[in-house]
């Protein structure tokens, strides 16, 4: 697409789409257009899937992610299998293979087996679009963020398949309180992203990279408040721990996966965490400036820079997995309607009027700047505002003691001075 | 251009043949003498619900609130379609596309307050 980093050989680590172009290239003087367009699709996926797909699932996804949250807990995570414990998402994808997958006699045996091959395949094809680079990326089309936002919202289906089939009460529960709480969060998300196409005006995510890499500002500073409500809804779409209610073991055994057993249920765990990361690339590709780092790119290998992004995003996740207790269900679809979406609504209001009195001054780059400086100090702002106005008080909240001997007014006698 | 749609194509088939080929490997490995072998058992088979035998119909009735959830989602997820497209021509409709965007939002912020002022966001009557 650009020829941003000016060099085409094949050698050059800072492009891998230099490689496969070679590759391509060779195989079209040998063999049918046909057999190349396919090894085309096929040399992109499997760069992709050894790049980052596979070392990031594995290795960021189970293993730390086990670790983090263990440290986080106070404990130390895996570290029998291997040195560390770094073969511990091998020896977990071997047992989950290797154990029987059971299926209740009473359930819709089809579907059941259906579901997770629906929910596999829509996290495959999420990462078709988003780019590693200058020129990697699988499928670069002109709406990759609408595509995006439709292929993500596909799993749910597959998610209602796996707890509607199963024939249990409590996977029946599950199912309909991930529909909802999808529902919910889909709405706020899809609002944050529309400030980010009107700053950007494109719906392409290696346009929205060249724009933050022209204007040299990331669009998660002009849209601090999206930045936070993508974070918020996507953390609810995925289902994970601050807001599982839709597998939360204490209220509905494990929600829509309570008859999954065996790889079956293998597959849904190993992509929730591929969702996670595909929704982290996705927050790294719109609102953090995807692979550029004002400059340094020309030296590090983009690709680097784009996976390290991701990774710190996914870290968001893992940290705010570690220290939130889990929402109730009707809190979490409050916050849905009564909190994010008014202010993902008075953000788009902003962002459009500012969009406006920047094509009146004819683009003007200083503006930008001004609109990231207003749109921090906005964005706290209406967020404390618009907490007081729907009835949280700071002052209110009564303080309980903080230590057990300021509740019982013991002190113990070794502290007594 | 189009040839990059024919490629998620591929894609498709790809990420079809994964989690196809992880089950049937699950399912081909009962063969192998690494599990024990399975015998049909009526307890076993049966539904997981904590242990006790399961009473009545499975898909029972749930909360009439999670409707009122999807209408509003599906009057707010048709508005948001059409606002993709206005949210790329600002430079050819200028100040009188903008203001027609604000209405458009307007209409669904009225519902919106109307759903809210109705208590159809509150769970508990």
């Amino acid at each position: 697409m650009t020829t941003f980093l000016a060099t085409d050989n094949w050698y050059d680590l800072r492009d891998l789409a230099n490689l496969s172009r070679e590759i391509l290239e060779a195989a079209d003087k040998i063999l049918p257009f046909g057999v190349v367009y396919v090894l085309a699709a096929v040399i992109g996926f499997v760069a992709s899937f050894l790049i980052f797909v596979l070392p990031s699932q594995l290795f960021v996804g189970v293993y730390g992610e086990r670790k983090l949250i263990g440290r986080i807990q106070s404990r130390y995570g895996p570290n029998r299998v291997g040195p560390f414990g770094l073969l511990q998402p091998i020896a977990d994808a071997i047992k989950l293979m290797q154990k029987e997958a059971l299926t209740p006699t009473r359930s819709d045996r089809l579907v059941m087996y259906v579901a997770p091959i629906f929910f596999v395949a829509p996290a495959v094809l999420l990462f078709a679009v988003i780019p590693f680079g200058p020129n990697m990326v699988f499928a670069d089309i002109p709406v990759s963020l609408m595509y995006f936002l439709a292929i993500s919202s596909l799993p749910v289906l597959a998610n209602f398949m796996a707890g509607w089939s199963a024939n249990n009460k409590y996977s029946l529960f599950g199912a309909i309180r991930i529909v909802a709480m999808t529902i919910s969060y889909e709405t706020p998300l899809v609002m944050s992203l529309l400030g980010a196409v009107v700053i950007s005006s494109t719906l392409s995510l290696q346009g929205m990279v060249l724009w933050a890499d022209e204007y040299k500002i990331w669009l998660g500073l002009v849209q601090p408040l999206a930045l936070v409500i993508y974070f918020i809804c996507v953390s609810a779409e995925l289902n994970r721990t601050p807001t599982d209610i839709a597998e939360a073991e204490s209220e509905i055994v494990a929600g829509y996966l309570t008859e999954y057993s065996g790889m079956k249920w293998g597959l849904f765990y190993g992509m929730d965490i591929g969702y996670a990361l595909a929704a982290s690339a996705f927050a790294a590709t719109v609102f953090l400036g995807g692979w550029t780092l004002f400059g340094l790119e020309k030296w590090v290998p983009p690709w680097i820079i784009f996976i390290g992004k991701t990774h710190l995003f996914y870290a968001l996740f893992i940290w705010t997995r570690g220290t939130l207790p889990r929402l109730r269900s009707d809190q979490l679809m409050a916050f849905a309607w009564k909190f994010l979406l008014p202010l993902a609504l008075f953000n788009l209001f902003i962002v459009v009027t500012e969009r406006m009195i920047w094509s009146e001054e004819g683009y003007d780059k200083a503006y930008i700047y001004l609109f990231a400086i207003f749109n921090i100090l906005v964005s706290g702002l209406l967020v404390f505002a618009w907490a007081r106005f729907n009835g949280y008080r700071p002052d209110d909240v009564p303080t309980r003691p903080r230590l057990v001997k300021e509740a019982r007014g013991y002190v113990p006698l070794g502290e007594n001075e | 251009m189009l040839y990059e749609y024919g490629h998620i194509g591929i894609l498709v088939l790809i990420a079809l043949i994964f989690p196809i080929g992880a089950l049937a490997t699950s399912w081909a490995l009962q063969f192998v003498n690494i599990r024990p072998t399975s015998k049909p058992d009526v307890v076993r088979d049966d539904i997981y619900e904590c242990g006790l035998r399961t009473e009545g119909p499975s898909r029972v009735q749930f909360n009439f609130r999670f409707y009122y959830i999807a209408l509003l989602f599906v009057l707010l997820d048709v508005e948001i379609v059409f606002l993709f497209p206005w949210a790329l021509v600002f430079d050819d409709v200028g100040w009188v596309g903008y203001g027609k965007g604000m209405l458009f939002i307007g209409t669904f912020v009225i519902g919106g307050v109307y759903a809210w002022r109705k208590r159809a966001l509150e769970w508990r009557l």
